[in-house]
């Protein structure tokens, strides 16, 4: 385990998380002709909501002031096990995709259980429309990883890069191809962008991930929001590295390659935050019970996917 | 006595503490308190040399087959009341003695909720009945002595099911538990006189292997009738129907132990037939169990999800497990069909480390489940919540409990799940036949039900323990007896351990793959000091629990800096929940356990075939009700496709063959000499 490598990759994962999630909302608000929040009010939103004092409601037992922390702590852990700028990742001994799923799902568990703990409807709707439909996402998204994960024979995430970039026609192979199509619809869906959920508005019957975090204020709703934007960039880092390691640094790169492996990711991202505002733009949101046709399709996508793999060899 | 003269010791030991336990709880049974202790006191201490029995036999290395003795000798031909600790044996061994000790301490607290209008000494006596009865199972070496036990735990379990007998649903489960589980005892005589016949004998031993040597059309009815009689017990879709109806009534340490162990005997039976009596599998019965347990994997989850009855729920849940483990004991039989005998040990590690881990977090999620039935009275979720403040320790057992069923890391439920994945992934490449996209598939199935019942653990925990009680039951609920909270705290240390420390448990399984499949796996899935486990010798990955769990907590400064940084003024209030503006929120606004599963059972809806009822009335307008009744139900298809016209058929065959029934003597004498006509011409 490589100490430095692990403090820089967790500051850049606390770092880039809230900036990734302000670009997306600056360029959305652009492109639909409003001046929007400037990129970086993300970092003062988390900083104000640290400073606040926090309102708990009188139903709540100690599962409502665990979660955050489960929830902010899971992500982090989870940004360790998928190599961000370099081969392998800090954490990658410590659990391949499989363990990062369910870290995942265990912030998810305890932030559905912080919506139900204040006996608030909301939370509640909340809650179980979040456990339902990353209920119908995860075959989807483990299929899609499998399919990589297959032709690496391993789960470890580093070595599912390694194996994708050794031959980089690969990329272009249909079976590869589909599963990143896949892997970005479970995207949208796990990150709760819209025509799944939607992140900007608060009150309105359809909300799901928001819903949870009603009750929640102060430095717990800060967890709560830097958690999830975390677990954004964590996401969308295993479509970019996993499933395109173009530009990543292999095992062993100088500081060059490092330096060109962080341009290469921070372009990467940023091309992917732009078809994710393209997207949400573009798109209106579906109705909850709609939502499940969008996942299962990513099935089918995964599925093919995998046939293609056994066709194509 | 060629056994480890200790374990051999201990282990009857063990089986005199049982029959202790049963005389003693029936002699006491006036003085109630002396008859609960001394009956499950005295299977608590069985329990405890069970465990040490099978552990040091297994971690020695004395559990290799044909290390029998006899219990007590035979005058009966063929029979011999044997007892062989092989490592298959000791392994389950080790699970029913476990929760053997856990839920008798449980107990001591449990069966004080009966006293004056109950037997306890009965019920003492019926649960060291099952014990001894379920040990024998896993350790007799011969085939009559083994359905001697079976019948014998498949009877003390119906009169422990049928314990609260007052109850007519509990009759009711009772009954539908007994024609279930001797419809699956008859196809196991069925297939164990074709064994006799291949082998001449009704001793395991000479069982072994012997699958190689029968004509394969025989060895694949022998197989059919083995899965369907143990599949039976273990609750495999669509023979489970009898599970969520008997496992719910019965009294809750009963739950505990037929959910833990009794559905594992199942489990036990099916591995060893298939990997000690029946030699080399065809492809197909791989695929079978494989197909059949991702059908009981997800089917399971999904009727789970639909209950808002705490122990139904969990009963549910029982039989996703079951699917999850078949699905290792499947991939493990295609492996070795394919010649993979490595990959077969991985994925049997797989299923039998969840066989192990499901009977410890099971066991206590029943045994929470019990507590708040003890401390509420009632075990419908609706009339729940709230309960984290009022019953703190239960509501901590019950959420590590939920964490490790849920397959979430750092837990239990989590690394035997990964291990399946893991052999799921790595036997795509055993075969380039299109049967190979099997491995990947049911391994997305595994992970839909993983998802679903983190969902379904998020709505039993959170209406049942959190926000506000629904009723006055839970609100005046307190916490329970100190012997229920140890007996919940050695099973959420089991845990615990089981998930932090897998490495060392994988040295147990050693002579069990060295038996069965001829390999020894835990020094090739162990690395770094047995910190990280590794998915085997192909490289399939690793995951260490103990680095998760650590750290999370080496994490724990990053928020904890940020707190010091920016909110250390920052102060905190107690207010009431948001309530729209409205006057105060009543308890019946939250949502409901139905609520919670409604997307599900809509997007379900071609499975479940929901319907519900609504009837308002009102006095102005439909917006100002003042009386509403809502009932929604959902179709359990089994019961209504298969199960009902297979009981009208019965019904109606019988009324037919009433008629010979006449309860003529004269008849009768005719048909005794019909019958012996017949036999004579057939014999000659």
């Amino acid at each position: 385990m490589n100490l430095p490598a692990l403090v820089l990759q967790l500051l850049l994962l606390l770092l880039l998380a809230p900036l990734v999630s302000g670009v997306i909302k600056n360029w959305k608000a652009k492109l639909q002709n409003r001046r929007g929040p400037r990129p970086w009010q993300v970092y003062f939103d988390l900083a104000k909501f640290l400073r606040k004092d926090m309102v708990i409601s009188e139903h709540t037992s100690w599962v409502f002031g665990f979660a955050p922390y489960v929830v902010f702590l899971s992500a982090l852990l989870t940004g360790l096990m998928v190599p961000m700028v370099h081969l392998p990742a800090p954490l990658s001994l410590f659990g391949g995709v499989l363990a990062v799923v369910g870290l995942l799902a265990l912030g998810r568990f305890f932030l559905a259980l912080g919506g139900l703990d204040p006996a608030s409807a909301f939370g509640g709707m909340g809650s179980s429309r979040e456990m339902t439909l990353s209920a119908i996402a995860e075959p989807a998204l483990m299929l899609a990883i499998f399919t990589v994960a297959i032709t690496a024979k391993s789960t470890d995430l580093s070595q599912m890069a390694l194996s994708t970039q050794s031959a980089t026609w690969k990329l272009l192979n249909p079976a590869h191809v589909l599963a990143f199509a896949a892997m970005f619809v479970v995207l949208l869906a796990e990150t709760g962008r819209i025509p799944v959920d939607n992140p900007a508005t608060h009150l309105e019957l359809t909300m799901i991930h928001e819903a949870m975090l009603l009750e929640y204020s102060g430095r717990h709703l800060a967890f709560m929001e830097w958690g999830a934007s975390v677990k954004q960039l964590v996401l969308m880092t295993l479509l970019l590295n996993v499933f395109f390691p173009i530009g990543l640094a292999g095992p062993g790169a100088g500081a060059a390659a490092l330096g060109i492996s962080l341009l290469a990711y921070l372009a990467k991202l940023l091309a992917l935050s732009a078809a994710v505002v393209v997207v949400e733009t573009t798109n209106a949101k579906l109705r909850l019970f709609r939502v499940p046709d969008l996942l299962s399709a990513a099935f089918v996508l995964a599925t093919l996917a995998l046939l293609s793999t056994f066709l194509f060899h | 006595m060629n056994m480890n003269d200790f374990s051999a010791t201990l282990l009857t030991c063990a089986l005199g503490a049982y029959v202790a336990g049963i005389v003693g709880a029936l002699l006491f049974q006036r003085a109630e308190k002396l008859a609960n202790g001394v009956g499950f006191g005295l299977a608590a201490a069985g329990g405890v040399c069970g465990i040490f029995a099978c552990a040091s036999s297994l971690a020695t290395g004395a559990a290799t087959a044909s290390q029998s003795f006899a219990l007590f000798p035979s005058l009966i031909p063929y029979v011999r009341f044997g007892l062989r600790a092989d490592a298959l044996g000791c392994f389950f061994g080790m699970v029913v003695s476990l929760l053997g000790v856990a839920l008798s301490i449980y107990s001591l607290g449990y069966v004080r909720g009966y006293y004056g209008h109950k037997n306890a000494g009965v019920l003492g006596a019926f649960f060291n009945l099952l014990l001894l009865a379920t040990t024998l199972v896993f350790l007799a070496d011969n085939a009559f002595f083994f359905l001697i036990a079976w019948e014998l735990m498949a009877l003390s379990a119906y009169c422990l099911v049928s314990f609260e007998h007052e109850h007519a649903e509990t009759r009711n489960a009772g009954v539908l538990f007994f024609i279930m589980s001797h419809l699956g005892t008859g196809c196991l005589i069925l297939g164990f006189l074709l064994l006799f016949q291949a082998s001449g004998s009704y001793g395991f031993e000479g069982f072994h292997a012997l699958g190689d040597k029968m004509p394969a059309a025989r060895r694949n009815v022998v197989f059919l009738l083995f899965l369907i009689g143990f599949g039976v017990k273990a609750g495999m879709v669509p023979l489970h129907i009898w599970l969520p109806a008997a496992h719910p009534v019965a009294p809750s340490n009963v739950s505990a132990l037929m959910s833990g162990v009794l559905i594992k005997t199942g489990i036990y039976g099916l591995a060893r037939v298939c990997f000690d009596f029946l030699g080399t599998p065809p492809n197909w019965w791989g695929v079978t169990v494989l197909t059949l347990g991702t059908i009981s994997a997800v089917l399971g989850v999904l009727y789970a999800l639909m209950e808002h009855d705490l122990k139904r729920l969990l009963a549910y849940h029982s039989i996703e497990n079951i699917g999850i483990i078949l699905m290792g004991l499947g991939a493990a039989l295609m492996f070795l069909h394919s010649g993979h005998p490595v990959l077969a040990s991985l994925a049997l590690i797989a299923g039998l480390y969840h066989t192990l881990n499901h009977a410890v977090f099971k066991a206590l999620l029943f045994l929470g489940a019990g507590a708040v039935l003890h401390a509420t009275h009632t075990r419908n979720m609706e009339d729940l919540g709230g309960l984290a403040k009022r019953m703190r320790w239960t509501t901590l057992c019950f959420l590590v409990g939920a964490v490790a069923i849920s397959a979430l890391p750092p837990l239990n439920g989590f690394v035997s799940e990964w291990l399946t994945y893991q052999s799921l992934l790595q036997g795509f490449g055993t075969t380039t036949s299109l049967i190979r996209l099997m491995f990947p598939l049911s391994g997305a199935m595994l992970a839909l039900t993983g998802a679903l019942a983190a969902a379904c653990f998020v709505k039993a925990f959170g209406v049942t323990f959190l926000g506000q009680p629904r009723g006055d039951h839970a609100r005046q609920a307190r916490e329970v007896p100190f012997p229920m909270l140890l007996g919940q705290g050695i099973l959420v240390a089991a845990c615990v351990f089981l998930g932090l420390f897998p490495t060392v448990f994988l040295k147990l399984f050693d002579p069990l793959t060295r038996q069965l499949t001829g390999q020894q796996l835990s020094q090739q899935l162990t690395m770094a000091d047995g910190l990280v486990l590794s998915g085997g010798p192909a490289q399939g990955g690793t995951v260490s629990t103990p680095g998760i769990a650590l750290m999370l907590l080496c994490l724990l400064p990053v928020p904890l800096t940020l707190w010091a940084l920016f909110a250390r003024r920052a102060g905190t209030r107690i207010g009431p929940t948001w309530d729209c503006g409205q006057r105060g929120l009543t308890p019946q606004m939250q949502y409901t356990a139905t609520g919670f599963s409604k997307p599900l059972r809509m997007i379900f809806k071609a499975l479940f075939r929901p319907r519900r009822e609504v009837q308002r009335e009102y006095d102005f307008s439909p917006y100002f009700t003042t009386t509403l009744r809502f009932e929604s139900h959902v179709e359990e298809v089994f019961q209504t496709r298969i199960y009902r016209p297979l009981r009208w058929l019965v019904l109606r065959a019988s009324r037919r063959l009433r008629a010979l029934q006449a309860g003529s003597l004269q008849a009768y004498l005719i048909y005794i000499f019909v019958t012996l006509l017949a036999l004579l011409l057939f014999a000659l």
